[in-house]
């Protein structure tokens, strides 16, 4: 058994070799990415752009528009003359932000009265909009605040202590880098893209050229067959692997925290995982095309938007939240953060190991069972 | 006209010849924006939350039970040993814990400062921001409010009385006053989606010919370069307009996302996105030579890049310049803009005609690429 697997893997692999493109791109563009993505994604809100119409013109006003430009979460992009200009600014996307001092501003805080302004926040991207909206207010509330306090210096009145002290603690990513969030998000989707895509074809392509009958009739049984084929992709898959956290670890600073035995079992049984699902795909299609796309619908954006990588699984709807449990990536990568981040031990992805292997073996069945009705 | 006509039907005849084809271009679609739409939502709400009260005082009652309040957390578990809150970040059980010291209560009574914990788990980098920001402002309300308890105490205050100058601010939220990320997120799984089925059709068009060793067959005959793009485009725009209005149908009947702007607008640009999609496709089937090779630069080089860099949850602006740069050649980043801008802000095209322009060369552009491409093979 074992020398005709390796002869199908060494016939795979030579095939695979001259391909370059394909063998570079899934050996070295995955750390590429990681690269890429690592400088290039956060969250962060910060440079938000702001406008700012101050009808008062003020050293009172300024001072107040001061506060938002102050920070590092707006940037001062327009000064308008007119507040109607904000409608085509923001429809157009220039503006996210839009501070109106009205014209009696700093006659109100003279007199000790309470000053209008009206701030207006592009709304359409709501998470955006709704940290601009906190910081927002915060900005208002320091800025109220400090106008109170310094009424009452004036009047010799000492400020009582502040009354609550709190310390927050991040855990895991204290900088609350977003590399570090992402790379075990990248891992998994770059590899189940890469895995899935790749076994699924490298048994389609067979039958799409007519060698598969000849595979079929030499004495290689379909088990050795389909492991000889897809045992070259899953090797090229750990390089990758490796190379993501190489890169990882020099250019992020990502140390693996736990162990690198759980962390090599954990990529393997996600790799099963895809083998089965790339197998199951090799038996829905016959030609590569058809094996192509049905791959890319069912990995690439499931992946991305149904594993947890970006969308918070908590989150979602009842159902949708269902559905994410047939998604292989779900489990990876709350082991591969467990293993990478918080280096836990078992007990934390056990199960998560054991629905990856479940997925396998559901997955294999099926396409064994497939496989024998439509013979090869 | 006559050769690209029976190149066209020549195209129909082999696309009907695949069962599959159909429920893949025109099912599969549908069920997936069904789902994905729901998914993505970076809404923070009923964030797990387990808390450690050392102090049980009325205080430290007053101050936890402002968390569920709010409406963005909830009270998954309530443990005795601030040891135990280990496990549950651990196993992700809970994502952010709150622990109040002994002698809250009594600091507080005091008019002292007392002082209390919070601890995120990072490892979720952007959902802890998120719920950092919402756990501090409801601390600093808290505080804020005592503050101004302790200053009307003051004995100087009070034949006083609390200044009432300040700033009243008026907030308003334009477009999406709710704050509903549904609005936004499902316009743009629908431009994901697009990208997705429209590129994996063309990609495959010229390079699966010759894989198959027909191309030989098509370049003996006298069909011109233009003429065999022209053929071999048409199915492909066809079944990219049939998928516009499947996935334009889903999202305002399904997810009742009104259209604020002209829907003649958005449905024109919608093709001319099509046009860079296919056409970036058709390049990536002319530069490659196996149908393996295309696929792979397909999604590695186009798609994954786009997912990503387009604007679709990473905001642009936050990326370094080089890579800010390099966004402007990705023909969703602009399709994202339009689509947002007609779906939500009801954007003519005096807001949009500069993110149209731009797409529509880079659509061009590419696609004269590959013809040039094309010819030179022949040549």
């Amino acid at each position: 058994m074992w020398r005709r697997l390796s002869a199908i893997a060494r016939k795979e692999f030579r095939q695979i070799r001259r391909d370059r493109r394909t063998l570079a791109l899934l050996l070295f563009f995955p750390a590429f990415m990681l690269i890429l993505f690592g400088y290039a994604l956060n969250f962060d809100f910060k440079h938000q752009t702001l406008a700012v119409c101050d009808e008062d013109q003020t050293a009172d006003s300024r001072a107040f528009a001061r506060a938002f430009t102050h920070t590092e979460y707006f940037d001062l992009t327009r000064t308008l003359a007119n507040r109607r200009q904000v409608d085509h600014l923001m429809g157009r996307d220039l503006i996210r932000v839009a501070v109106i001092i009205p014209r009696n501003f700093s006659n109100a805080l003279a007199g000790g009265r309470v000053a209008d302004v009206q701030i207006l926040i592009d709304g359409a991207n709501a998470s955006t909009a709704g940290t601009a909206l906190g910081y927002v207010q915060a900005i208002v509330q320091d800025y109220s605040a400090g106008i109170r306090i310094s009424a009452l210096e004036r009047r010799g009145i000492q400020i009582p202590a502040p009354p609550l002290d709190l310390r927050p603690r991040v855990w895991y990513n204290p900088e609350l880098k977003s590399a570090q969030f992402l790379l075990p998000g990248l891992i998994g989707f770059i590899l189940s893209i890469t895995a899935v895509i790749s076994i699924a074809l490298s048994i389609v392509r067979e039958r799409e050229r007519g060698t598969m009958e000849q595979l079929v009739i030499s004495p290689v049984s379909p088990v050795e067959l389909i492991l000889g084929k897809t045992l070259p992709y899953v090797l090229i898959s750990l390089a990758a692997t490796a190379g993501i956290l190489l890169a990882g670890a020099l250019l992020f600073g990502i140390v693996i925290k736990g162990s690198l035995f759980c962390l090599f079992i954990i990529v393997l049984s996600f790799l099963t995982a895809c083998l089965g699902l790339g197998m199951l795909i090799s038996t829905l299609a016959d030609t590569q095309q058809v094996a192509f796309q049905i791959s890319i619908l069912a990995t690439m954006l499931p992946t991305f938007l149904l594993s947890g990588i970006v969308f918070p699984i908590r989150n979602m709807p009842g159902v949708i939240r269902a559905i994410t449990y047939a998604v292989p990536a779900r489990y990876f990568l709350v082991a591969l953060r467990g293993v990478i981040l918080k280096g836990t031990g078992w007990s934390a992805y056990g199960l998560q190991i054991l629905a990856l292997l479940v997925f396998a073996i559901l997955t294999m069945g099926a396409s064994v069972l497939r496989m024998r009705r439509r013979q090869y | 006209m006559k050769t690209v006509w029976h190149i066209l039907i020549k195209e129909f005849l082999q696309l009907k010849r695949d069962p599959k084809l159909f429920p893949i271009l025109f099912i599969v679609p549908v069920f997936q924006l069904m789902i994905l739409g729901y998914a993505a939502n970076l809404d923070v709400n009923d964030v797990p939350t387990a808390v450690c009260d050392l102090d049980r005082t009325v205080q430290s009652r007053d101050f936890l039970s402002r968390f569920p309040n709010s409406g963005y957390f909830t009270f998954e578990s309530v443990v005795d040993r601030a040891s135990d809150l280990d496990s549950l970040l651990d196993r992700g059980s809970a994502a952010l814990a709150v622990v109040v010291p002994k002698g809250f209560g009594r600091d507080l009574a005091a008019g002292r400062t007392a002082s209390a914990q919070l601890i995120a788990d990072g490892s979720d980098s952007a959902y802890a921001t998120r719920g950092l920001a919402y756990a501090t402002q409801i601390a600093a309300q808290f505080s804020q409010q005592l503050l101004m308890e302790r200053m009307s105490l003051l004995p100087q205050a009070s034949g006083f009385g609390l200044p009432a100058s300040g700033i009243g601010a008026e907030v308003r939220i334009w477009y999406n006053p709710e704050l509903k990320s549904r609005n936004f997120m499902v316009p743009g799984v629908l431009g994901l989606l697009l990208m997705v089925i429209t590129m994996m059709l063309t990609s495959l068009a010229i390079v699966k010919e010759k894989e198959l060793g027909t191309l030989e067959q098509l370049i003996v005959t006298p069909i011109k370069p233009w003429q065999l793009i022209l053929g071999k485009l048409t199915p492909f725009a066809l079944i990219g307009l049939v998928e516009i209005a499947l996935v334009l149908v889903v999202t305002v009947l399904w997810f009742g996302i009104p259209i604020k702007g002209s829907l003649a607008l958005l449905l024109f640009l919608c093709v001319v996105f099509l046009l860079t999609t296919l056409g970036l496709g058709l390049f990536v089937s002319t530069i490659s030579k196996t149908q393996q090779q295309a696929m792979m630069t397909a999604s590695f080089f186009i798609m994954m890049p786009m997912v990503f860099l387009s604007g679709f949850v990473f905001p642009i602006e936050n990326m370094p310049n080089l890579i800010r740069g390099v966004t402007y050649i990705l023909p969703l980043r602009y399709f994202f803009v339009i689509i947002r801008g007609i779906f939500l802000k009801g954007a003519g095209w005096a807001e949009l005609w500069d993110d149209a322009l731009a797409m529509g060369a880079i659509g061009l552009g590419i696609l004269a690429l590959a013809v040039a491409r094309f010819q030179k093979k022949i040549g």
